[in-house]
């Protein structure tokens, strides 16, 4: 069952195009890693899925709906939530009010639970309710950041380089809680530089280049695949 | 004695004026904090609110009514729709068009805004200075005896507990509502706001109307308190709110706030002491001198660059 669809995309940024038709396909449950090097397009791809740019050509699905043209706002609103590159958490914000934000639009009570629920997750959060976000070390916004797209309840999540410039050890929990994720039922698009943490962790992978897809493989082929060893696993 | 009368007379006009000028700041501010533009048309959206006020004013009193009070609510609240509705109106067709161009042009769509209300309400009321009732009259005076007696009236009270009134409801919206923290998200990161299915444009029309009614406010109590208004009464207004912003650091709230009451005591000084000439060049020149040894202002925070 697809979960989320995107077929044949292409997107510009003024009159360069960044996306050179790419399709994408991450079904009901599953963790899909995206890998690729720096500028290959992997957070415009997950951009332009959020609608931020639009795709110039092509069509993205979620959940068999069509949102290619939907307006930012509208998409996230339909079941999917974004950890965005560089957490993006606000800073000015308390700990709580930030997850309040993620938890936008629903009721008092769904918001305590899914707080609730977030906390059980990350403790650390619960220890810095009321501490501004910009004050927490890297990894405890990165928590903050996927704890705040959880709040929604989303039935998929997008995940952008999580693990960026974060502590082994820091790594290491945060992928541990993406596969907790998958376990309950939620589905993960992951797109990552640490290729290998992130194919291991995967059903299946892509691997984006300039703008196009190069491979696509169930993650264990990608990790045996020399190809992908030397160009992003260190030989 | 005496001199201490003196200074607490201009200290107390000076408080006056500076909240009333606190109060059209916080639409500098919290537009600028929001979408980084300058609205050049806020001076007019307070004027239009004082004209709206009048008028609503004199409607009542040629029905009749007598009861100030009343009088009073139903004036700040035709004031405050009116000049929330121009405000939100203003947003929707001359900057939302033009959003995310190049900065110079919503401020040249900002400035053609201010310059077509301006003339909007030359045509519609007539260029000259209109009469504006004093509702308010009467207050107390302190000194007796002496050859100068200070005196605090009664106008001058209403427009400190309105002020105060106005700045602590703001207060608790931003800090406690939820429409409030969204407000403190979109200004930190609009983005990310939308990323989290937040319709931002609902936002950015929230602050402008929240802006607006703050001004119809200021319109109102300035207009009672100078006894007459006219199509030009936002102009310099709008610039001494807007220098009062950036003093206190554009896109802090406290900041315009502080801003307004420095610039409100430290004009009403200069008259006083110096002489009445003095007080526009006193009070640019603090903009100026603080533009050059903080640019960010006196409670605004330097932008950090995010790793």
């Amino acid at each position: 069952m697809s979960m989320l669809s995107v077929e044949d995309v292409h997107t510009h940024y003024g009159k360069i195009e960044a996306l050179h038709g790419v399709s994408v396909e991450v079904n009901k449950g599953e963790i899909v890693s995206l890998i690729g090097a720096n500028g290959a397009g992997k957070t415009t791809l997950l951009m332009t899925v959020c609608g931020n740019p639009q795709a110039s050509s092509g069509r993205i699905f979620l959940q068999g709906k069509e949102i290619t043209r939907d307006p930012t706002a509208q998409i996230m609103r339909s079941g999917i939530a974004i950890v965005p590159e560089g957490r993006r958490v606000f800073s000015g914000l308390t700990v709580e009010e930030n997850l309040h934000m993620g938890g936008f639009f629903n009721s008092k009570t769904e918001i305590r639970k899914s707080q609730a629920h977030v906390y059980e997750l990350f403790p650390r959060l619960k220890e810095r309710e009321n501490q501004r976000a910009g004050t927490m070390s890297g990894g405890e916004q990165q928590m903050l950041a996927i704890g705040r797209a959880l709040m929604s309840r989303p039935t998929m999540i997008i995940l952008d380089e999580p693990s960026l410039g974060l502590a082994p050890l820091v790594i290491k929990q945060i992928f541990e809680i993406i596969g907790q994720l998958r376990d309950e039922g939620i589905t993960v698009f992951l797109v990552e530089q640490n290729a290998h943490q992130a194919l291991h962790l995967a059903d299946r992978g892509y691997v984006l280049e300039t703008g196009k897809i190069r491979l696509h493989d169930t993650g264990r082929n990608l990790l045996n695949n020399p190809d992908v060893q030397s160009a992003y696993l260190g030989g | 004695m005496q001199d201490l009368l003196y200074f607490s007379q201009q200290l107390i006009n000076g408080l006056t004026i500076g909240s009333a000028y606190a109060l059209i700041a916080i639409g500098y501010t919290m537009v600028y904090g929001i979408i980084g533009m300058i609205n050049f048309a806020h001076g007019e959206i307070y004027m239009i609110g004082a004209y709206t006020a009048l008028i609503a004013i004199t409607g009542m009193t040629a029905l009749g009514l007598a009861w100030l009070p009343l009088i009073l609510l139903v004036a700040l609240i035709c004031a405050m729709i009116v000049s929330s509705s121009m405000g939100w109106a203003v947003e929707r067709v001359a900057y939302r068009p033009v959003r995310g161009r190049h900065r110079l042009i919503p401020l040249i769509s900002a400035i053609g805004m201010s310059i077509f209300l301006q003339n909007y309400v030359h045509l519609a009321q007539g260029s000259r200075n209109v009469g504006f009732p004093a509702l308010i009259e009467g207050g107390f005076t302190f000194g007796s005896g002496e050859a100068f007696q200070m005196s605090l009236s009664y106008m001058q009270i209403t427009i400190f507990i309105t002020t105060l009134i106005c700045m602590t409801v703001l207060s608790m919206f931003i800090s406690r509502s939820r429409t409030g923290r969204a407000c403190r998200a979109v200004s930190q990161d609009l983005g990310m706001a939308s990323l989290l299915g937040i319709d931002t444009n609902r936002i950015i029309s929230v602050t402008f109307v929240i802006g607006a009614a703050l001004a119809a406010v200021a319109g109102l109590l300035l207009g009672m308190y100078y006894g007459s208004v006219d199509p030009l009464f936002g102009f310099i207004a709008g610039l001494k709110a807007f220098t009062a912003a950036v003093l206190g650091g554009i896109g802090s709230i406290p900041g315009a706030m502080l801003g307004g009451l420095i610039l409100g005591v430290s004009e009403s000084m200069t008259s006083s002491y110096l002489s009445g000439e003095y007080k526009d060049v006193v009070s640019f020149g603090l903009l100026i001198l603080i533009l050059l040894f903080k640019p960010t202002g006196l409670l605004g925070k330097p932008e950090v660059e995010k790793i």
